[in-house]
């Protein structure tokens, strides 16, 4: 299992496009993504599920991925968050 | 002529026809299916469908509008994707052997829920989008294939309300503008609007039973007004406004980018007066040099409390960062006994003009006072910032105020709040003493503004808002000339920058009297920058 920490920079946090696109990405991999924040969890496929969570700017934000290709996952995943967001 | 009242959501003046756009509500049918997998099937051929349509979409609206806002379409086929949505429909398909219409309109209003029930604005607004969805795939079930619609010539549409996909649809068949029963400002149909550049008005309550075809309309999206079957006084007074608004689109498009200087290179910079964050999209249209002034007492007087630092702190760093290294200056707070604020607990005067007001206010109630400036300092280690102080009329008060900044100052060291070090601070010049002692207060201060407003009032001891009076109130007054010259003259002599914030300043005519003066900065409304550029770039 493997797991990365980030704060979200883009101002207006977690919105529906990026949102989106973090899904998409996610759907990539088999391994199981899951967000968590101030102890909420989704899954990172689902958008309205992230959505839901209703993360803004400034807010600190764990993803967890576990499975077969959860290195390449974790690496992928991170290299977005930062670009993206 | 009838007038209707809503909300202006996307700036522009339409005059033209109405066309009604009346989406068939048919009632979603309900009926038990034989077998549920045939009917999944039937729904995800529909769900294709939509997608494709999506997709069109995003091609048309990126070429007509931009990718930003084409974008929504994108987000609409990762939302038609998302396996909880999806699933949801299945399953009630499935488990209540019903048909894929009601199994979807049951989850849309489930999943439109979830965003409504949540706290944040945007969020909220979020319910729209699966509404969005779920009526395309209703409209892919029904073998709907676009939206149809006939005008006679350039129109303005009448509806309950717009999809972001009937928007881009109706946006090809040329529509001037769109006023709808429903809506909010930050619906995508409004951003879509907006972004091609066509007024639209929302909320308009019972819409569609005040109106009929063929009415000739006026429809503004400045202020929301509508006018039906408009008189002739009505329909010349728009006229005009349109043809204004089309100069201004023209100085825009020749002047943007092009610098502040005349024929023979004398420079004079042109900035914008504010009120608020509300106020950045103008200034950043108008090609603005900075902010010469931002009124901080918009926050004081929208609440009925004291705006805490943060909700302080929040409206300055918006601005700051928005301007992106231009200077920002910010007045602190500058109210009166006439422009009461009742959280400030200030006692009514017979004079108010002379009483207690700018920074008399703040000196008089500090803790205020290091609030404002707890919160200025913080956001302007985002930015290029400058405090401005208002109403200053001697030494002594400068040298008090300056006491109160830099506690404030000590105490963001002392808990590692980082802030500009070097952060400027000005002074208003608009009493006669502040202008006849200008020589002593510019060497106490970074640069003065000259606020020709109230300098006038002082100066020729007369009530500018009393219409009697007009046959005195000269704002070309020679004295206050004479007072301007010699601020600006204290000001270069002792090495400082002087600006002109009040009405005087944007004035085109008197721009060549304020160059030779010397003048280094002219801060007023956004919409006056460019015709004052206009105006230096064609003189000597």
């Amino acid at each position: 299992m493997k797991n990365f920490t980030y704060t979200i920079k883009d101002a207006k946090g977690l919105h529906a496009r990026p949102a989106g696109l973090l899904a998409k990405e996610a759907k990539q991999f088999n391994s199981k993504i899951i967000i968590t924040v101030n102890g909420k969890t989704a899954d990172l496929k689902h958008i309205f599920a992230v959505m839901s969570l209703g993360i803004k700017c400034a807010t600190t934000v764990t993803v967890t991925i576990d499975g077969e290709d959860e290195d390449v996952a974790a690496l992928a995943l991170e290299k977005h968050i930062k670009a993206n967001l | 002529m009838l007038l209707l009242k809503g909300k202006g959501v996307s700036a522009g003046i339409a005059i033209g026809q109405l066309a009604i756009y009346n989406q068939s509500l048919n009632s979603i049918p309900h009926y038990i299916v034989a077998n549920p997998e045939e009917e999944i099937q039937r729904f995800q051929k529909a769900q294709q469908a939509a997608l494709e349509n999506f997709q069109q979409l995003y091609t048309t609206a990126i070429k007509e509008v931009s990718e930003e806002n084409a974008n929504i379409f994108e987000v609409h086929q990762m939302m038609l994707e998302d396996c909880d949505y999806v699933e949801a429909i299945e399953s009630i398909i499935r488990l209540q052997k019903v048909n894929a219409e009601f199994a979807i309109n049951i989850t849309a209003k489930k999943f439109a829920k979830i965003f409504t029930d949540m706290e944040d604005e945007y969020m909220k607004a979020r319910a729209s989008d699966i509404h969005d969805i779920s009526n395309s795939l209703l409209a892919c079930l029904d073998g709907k294939k676009t939206i149809q619609l006939s005008f006679n010539g350039p129109s303005v549409l009448a509806a309950t309300d717009l999809t972001p996909s009937e928007t881009m649809h109706l946006a090809k068949g040329k529509i001037l503008g769109f006023i709808t029963e429903h809506g909010s400002a930050n619906s995508h149909s409004a951003i879509l609007a907006r972004a091609l550049g066509i007024p639209a008005v929302i909320g308009v309550r019972k819409l569609l039973s005040k109106i009929s075809a063929n009415m000739t309309v006026v429809i503004d999206g400045f202020t929301g007004d509508i006018y039906l079957n408009p008189d002739e006084k009505t329909l010349a007074n728009m006229t005009q406004k349109i043809e204004t608004l089309k100069y201004h689109q023209t100085l825009l498009k020749e002047l943007k980018g092009q610098p502040n200087i005349t024929m023979s290179g004398k420079e004079i910079k042109l900035a914008a007066n504010i009120s608020g964050p509300q106020d950045l999209a103008a200034v950043l249209e108008n090609d603005a040099d900075g902010i010469g002034l931002f009124r901080s007492e918009f926050l004081y007087l929208e609440n009925k409390k004291i705006p805490t630092e943060d909700e302080q702190f929040t409206a300055y760093k918006t601005v700051i960062e928005t301007m992106a290294g231009k200077q920002v200056i910010i007045r602190t707070l500058d109210v009166g006994a006439d422009k009461n604020i009742p959280c400030l607990k200030l006692l009514p005067e017979d004079n108010p003009a002379m009483g207690c007001r700018g920074i008399r206010v703040c000196l008089m109630q500090p803790e205020i006072f290091k609030i404002q400036l707890h919160a200025i300092l913080r956001a302007s280690a985002f930015g290029n910032t400058a405090i401005m102080l208002p109403f200053i009329t001697s030494v002594d008060e400068i040298h008090a105020a300056k006491i109160i900044l830099e506690e404030v100052k000590t105490s963001l060291r002392q808990d590692n709040i980082p802030f500009d070090e070097n952060i400027k601070l000005g002074i208003m010049i608009e009493t006669p003493a502040a202008a006849l002692i200008s020589d002593d207060l510019a060497k106490e201060v970074d640069f003065f503004s000259i606020g020709t407003n109230d300098l006038t009032q002082y100066t020729l001891a007369i009530d500018r808002q009393n219409q009697n009076l007009s046959s005195f109130f000269n704002p070309h007054h020679k004295a206050i000339f004479k007072l301007i010259a010699q601020t600006i003259e204290s000001a270069h002599k002792n090495g400082i920058l002087v600006g002109i914030c009040g009405e005087l300043g944007g004035d085109p005519d008197l721009i060549k009297i304020f160059l030779d003066l010397g003048v280094d900065e002219l801060s007023v409304s956004p919409p006056a920058i460019l015709p004052l550029r206009k105006k230096l770039r064609s003189l000597e």
